[in-house]
């Protein structure tokens, strides 16, 4: 086994305004299901693509954003690994117990100089739907929506982005892939665990614990056609796309969900391994490295959060 | 070696890193995206339409409307009551004067301030 440690983004909880409107877009538009609703209202999703528990949980609230993203890690010893060396490099680490959120094991937490919080778990139960694993069909149920595969990544904003960079490298194993580097400073990171081009990415930001976007990964670029079909179709509201990203060579399409949290759409992007150097970008080309076509940043990119 | 950098300032609306051998009209392009130019003849501040980001604050001078829900990170209890609003969040229930308000962060602890016209 090449991967160990934290293998991969595991699931992320958000903050919605309007719970049914939430489900519904999560559910009919993305195209996930509903696993499950907790005790307090929180609700747990996952695409029937996904074997665990659930990726995304929402949680109804009066403020829009990201309450906390977590990585699975490959085996539970890895928590007390991991604690050990976040509470090392400095950063005081909380316990979450086993069924918190339900099918999930034992939880660590820390916050990030950024301002977000981190958790890392290493068990989730499966749930249903999900994939076959014997003589296998593409697909066991008919994907709909806009058909997500899995929750992909996060990108983050905040302050201290360059404090994250060192921290999650030293204390959390991961590899900077990609980076913008402005005359002023560090602007951006996109960090991975494994061999996907970003697992989470930050942005330079003066308030702390923003939510950018959260990205589902689509089959292809045809899907991210379909995807904008049914963003127009819906009247759901759309940022920008569908447009490639330069930096990961993502397919993307940016839309906000109705509590005005972003969501992605994302097809393709290189694969990581770790023996490569980090990507650099500078001022003159950033434009082309966050959209592709347009070659320039659009308004929105840099200053709407939730 | 690194192409050398000029600085281009667009009186009245900001400043523009552009580099040797670059359209000035790209560095400024460039600048937009930054929003490091001000007062341009500017497009409505839009952000995400649902309440979530607060890019579209305005304040209701006169007129009646319906209020959905809309972050309270953005636009608080009093603030709603005061007529501060998001306008992507509110339905007339008769002719409305607004005044634009956009938002801008001005400390890492996160508070807005009025964005200067």
């Amino acid at each position: 086994m090449a991967i160990t440690g934290i293998m991969r983004p595991g699931f992320i909880q958000i903050r919605v305004l309007d719970m049914p409107a939430a489900v519904e877009f999560y559910t009919k538009r993305i195209g996930l299901h509903q696993v499950t609703e907790g005790p307090d209202g929180r609700v747990y999703l996952k695409s029937a693509d996904e074997f665990d528990h659930h990726s995304i949980v929402l949680r109804r609230a009066d403020s829009a954003g990201v309450d906390a993203a977590a990585f699975k890690c490959l085996k539970d010893s890895d928590l007390d690994h991991y604690e050990k060396r976040v509470k090392e490099y400095g950063f005081a680490v909380d316990h979450v117990k086993a069924g918190e959120q339900p099918g999930v094991g034992r939880r660590i937490g820390f916050t990030i100089p950024s301002g977000h919080r981190i958790e890392l778990y290493a068990h989730a139960d499966q749930s249903d739907p999900k994939p076959r694993i014997h003589n296998p069909d593409v697909w066991d149920l008919e994907p709909h929506g806009m058909a997500a595969r899995r929750f992909d990544h996060s990108l983050l904003y905040g302050p201290d982005i360059e404090k994250n960079l060192d921290f999650f490298e030293k204390a959390l194993d991961f590899r900077c892939a990609e980076r913008v580097d402005m005359p002023d400073g560090l602007l951006a990171i996109w960090l991975t665990a494994g061999m996907k081009a970003h697992d989470i990415a930050f942005v330079k930001y003066p308030e702390p614990g923003k939510l950018h976007h959260v990205a589902f990964e689509l089959e292809n670029w045809n899907a991210v056609g379909h995807a904008a079909d049914i963003i127009t179709r819906y009247e759901i509201s759309v940022d920008i796309g569908p447009t490639r990203h330069g930096i990961t060579r993502g397919q993307t399409i940016y839309f906000f969900d109705p509590s005005g949290n972003r969501c992605e759409v994302f097809a393709g992007g290189y694969t990581y391994y770790p023996d490569q150097p980090t990507r650099t970008w500078d001022e003159t080309q950033v434009g082309k490295g966050i959209f592709y076509y347009e070659r320039v940043m659009n308004e929105a990119f840099l200053s709407v959060v939730s | 070696m690194a192409p050398q950098r000029f600085l281009v300032t667009l009186d009245g609306h900001g400043q523009a890193n552009c580099y040797e051998g670059e359209r000035v009209l790209v560095a400024l392009e460039r600048a937009q995206g930054f929003g490091q130019l001000k007062n341009l003849p500017r497009r409505l501040p839009v952000g995400c339409r649902r309440g979530g980001c607060g890019i579209c604050r305005v304040r209701v001078l006169a007129g009646e409307y319906q209020s959905g829900p809309m972050s309270r990170a953005c636009v608080s209890a009093e603030d709603e009551a005061a007529g501060l609003v998001l306008a992507c969040c509110i339905y007339p229930l008769s002719d409305l004067s607004l005044r634009l308000e956009t938002p801008v962060v001005v400390k890492a602890k996160g508070e807005r301030a009025l964005q200067p016209v």
